[in-house]
């Protein structure tokens, strides 16, 4: 370690463990199977380092929509409603988070929700590494490389995959079939959670609703 | 997908609009501005100023015929001479156009020397260039060959060939002759292409079957039926064809109109046949040439369009146009869409069931069978302006043809054409990043990658002066760094 490091790490501790556990996301998505281990277990990711990274790459969601080239990625921004990109991703991400713990919690898994938060977090950081170079070299290549582009966009979701499946397995100490079978599971699960909130506001709005016309009706007899 | 989506609330936007000025789509100076339009890259319907105006609406009256036309089929122009199949009278009439009028020069009702002399239900005619007339006779099962003057030549019959199924009447439909002589005729109930004859009258086989299609899910479904159940269901046949027309160059142009709304993509609906059959048409837009890419649905219209005509420019540009909303479509040589209007109704420029267009030069004709009229467009300058630079630009005059282009921006800023035209001239002159910007003003990838390797080779070219040093300090560096480290720990005894 650095002097300047060791500097800041004394005034600031709490920004030198963060800047530490985000840089540890390096270290995860190259050693996933002792990187998902520790993570939890050693202390060695934080709540904080995930949020940065689910940030970073819902910031990477949009910069991708307005900067890559139009060869690769044509965009028709009149539907485009950039809060909607973000809660793309990020509500699906937390449902799963969701589903997996409510299954995983049942069935001898070790993580906590907090830890299966944060090793998606820490799994979808080759997305962040991988497609913001990507918009550079989408302005730089012709249509007729596209092949790298392509690619490069199969390589960078492919290997938040294999992290997804790595950091499953080491956070809840499953064997890889276990693991396969629950990511299955996790799925089917996220189908309920969206079907039961699609019937919660469904309900809710139908009682605001109710009681909207019961106020209305009264109004309309008192005078 | 888009092409089938209702966009319920541009409908009812355009409901309540309908409710609220009572004329919709009328200006306030009585104008319909949608009546031309384009479609943009992403399928939307964008007016356009008119690439065509009515000039002339010609009736039975005009033409001060004794009986008024009945259910006409079809027109044929040789020079400016036009001849119209007048069906439901079992006649021919010829008429002459002298500038913008028409008058008749005579009525064909009689070949001399042929048995019967008399027509029953001419659907088709083509004129060749020594001025001999070819007519589909339809219920006198012959296509009829004739002069000038009406006196009979030959007749091409039903082929006795065992190819042809004799349990099938011949009732030609449409016709056209090469430069040979040789006669390609569209025949009712016959689906193995056009019936070809020698110009001796030999019946020599058939050409351009368009193939049987099936989807799989019909396939898997006969093949679990049993024997009995699979001779109720329909056969996999090859669709017929509506139309035909010969180009300028002798290739065959034919138009389908009976396929499935999910089969447009598959069936192609406008195609060019060259000699063994092949479909030799150039489809390089974002959507085959189809017509309509949206399908709005009105009270008695819904579905694709469903083109029972076409017909060839000198230039190579063809138009085709559609029975279901009584629109006309030109494309250019590449399959793009040039422009489109017209629509259903009674008022001049509108159709209630066309069935048939041509053109003498520039100028469209449109047979109306149920108004029994022939509308005459004439080009307006935006119109004249597009085919100029099209010309152009095929010639390889690429400046003349972007200083066209230029002008019909000015007219039309929404006509992507122009953007790749202009591109493409800034381009030859190695104007590589103003190039760049058309391209993608009309979202055309593929000119644009081109002038972005053209433009990154400039570039590179123009700054290596900065870019080797670069890459070398980026690549010596860190060694150079890792090596005063390793020195210093060292020296530190570490």
């Amino acid at each position: 370690m650095t002097n300047t490091s060791r500097g800041v790490s004394g005034r600031y501790p709490w920004l030198a463990r963060y800047l530490e556990t985000l840089r540890y996301a390096l270290h995860v998505i190259v050693r996933p199977f002792d990187g998902f281990w520790d993570l939890s277990r050693e202390k060695r990711g934080s709540i904080a380092a995930a949020n940065t990274i689910i940030a970073l790459a819902l910031i990477t969601r949009v910069l991708k929509l307005q900067y890559t080239s139009f060869q690769f990625l044509v965009v028709h921004w009149e539907t485009v409603n950039v809060v909607r990109e973000m809660l793309s991703i990020l509500l699906p991400l937390l449902i799963w988070c969701c589903a997996n713990w409510c299954w995983t919690t049942l069935f001898d898994g070790k993580g906590s929700f907090r830890d299966v938060y944060m090793g998606m977090g820490y799994s979808i950081t080759p997305y962040v590494l991988l497609q913001l170079p990507m918009i550079l070299l989408s302005n730089v290549f012709t249509v007729k490389e596209g092949a790298f582009y392509y690619v490069l966009d199969a390589v960078s979701l492919l290997w938040c995959a294999g992290l997804f499946i790595a950091a499953m397995m080491q956070i809840h100490d499953f064997s890889l079939g276990k693991t396969i079978l629950f990511t299955i599971m996790s799925l089917f699960g996220m189908l309920i959670i969206v079907f039961l909130l699609l019937l919660f506001f469904s309900l809710l709005s139908d009682a605001a609703a109710y009681f909207v016309s019961l106020y209305r009706e009264i109004l309309f007899r008192l005078n | 997908m888009r092409k089938k989506s209702m966009r319920l609330p541009a409908v009812l936007a355009a409901l309540m609009l309908t409710l609220a000025c009572a004329a919709p789509a009328l200006a306030a100076d009585g104008y319909d501005y949608t009546y031309t339009y384009n479609y943009d890259y992403w399928g939307e319907l964008r007016e356009s100023p008119d690439a065509y105006r009515v000039s002339r609406v010609i009736g039975s009256q005009e033409l001060g015929l004794d009986t008024p036309m009945k259910a006409p089929q079809s027109l044929f122009v040789a020079g400016s001479e036009l001849y119209v199949c007048d069906t439901g009278n079992n006649r021919i009439l010829q008429l002459h156009r002298e500038g913008g009028a028409f008058s008749l020069v005579r009525i064909i009702d009689e070949v001399r020397g042929a048995q019967p002399p008399t027509f029953n239900a001419p659907y088709d005619i083509f004129v060749d260039g020594a001025g001999q007339m070819y007519v589909c006779d339809q219920n006198n099962n012959r296509i009829v060959k004739m002069d000038r003057d009406a006196n009979h030549i030959m007749s091409f019959v039903k082929p006795t060939d065992e190819t042809f199924n004799q349990s099938l009447s011949f009732l030609p439909v449409k016709l056209v002759v090469d430069v040979a002589g040789r006669v390609f005729a569209l025949c009712k109930n016959v689906n193995r292409g056009l019936v070809k004859y020698e110009a001796d009258g030999e019946f020599t086989g058939f050409i351009g079957a368009s193939e049987a299609r099936f989807n799989w899910y019909d396939y898997i479904w006969k093949l679990l039926s049993t024997k009995e159940q699979r001779a109720q269901q329909a056969n996999f046949v090859p669709t017929e064809y509506e139309n035909i027309c010969m180009d300028p160059d002798g290739f065959i142009f034919a138009t389908i109109a009976t396929f499935d709304e999910g089969d447009i993509e598959s069936t192609k609906p406008i195609r060019r046949i060259n000699a063994i059959g092949a479909d030799i048409l150039i489809r390089n837009a974002q959507e085959i040439p189809m017509g309509d890419l949206d399908w709005d649905s009105a009270s008695e219209v819904s579905g694709p369009s469903r083109l029972v005509d076409v017909t060839v420019l000198d230039n190579g540009i063809y138009i085709a146009i559609d029975r279901v909303r009584g629109r006309l479509f030109g494309y250019d040589t590449q399959g793009h869409m040039l422009w489109a209007f017209g629509g259903p109704g009674g008022s001049d420029g509108y159709f209630k069931r066309p069935t048939a267009v041509e053109h003498m030069d520039y100028d469209l004709l449109v047979l109306d069978q149920q108004e029994c009229s022939i509308t005459l467009f004439t080009p307006t300058e935006y119109g004249r302006l597009i085919y100029e630079a099209t010309e152009n630009y095929l010639k390889g005059f690429y400046e003349e043809s972007a200083a066209l282009w230029e002008r019909v921006l000015a007219d039309n800023g929404n006509y992507d054409l122009a953007y790749i035209g202009i591109g493409r001239a800034l381009l030859r002159e190695d104007q590589y990043r103003d190039a760049m910007r058309c391209f993608e003003i009309a979202r055309d990838a593929k000119d644009y990658g081109e002038a972005l390797r053209l433009y990154r080779k400039e570039w590179v070219e123009d700054n290596v002066s900065w870019i080797f040093p670069l890459i070398l300090v980026l690549l010596v560096g860190p060694l150079v760094i890792g090596g005063v480290r390793r020195m210093r720990a060292e020296v530190n005894g570490r």
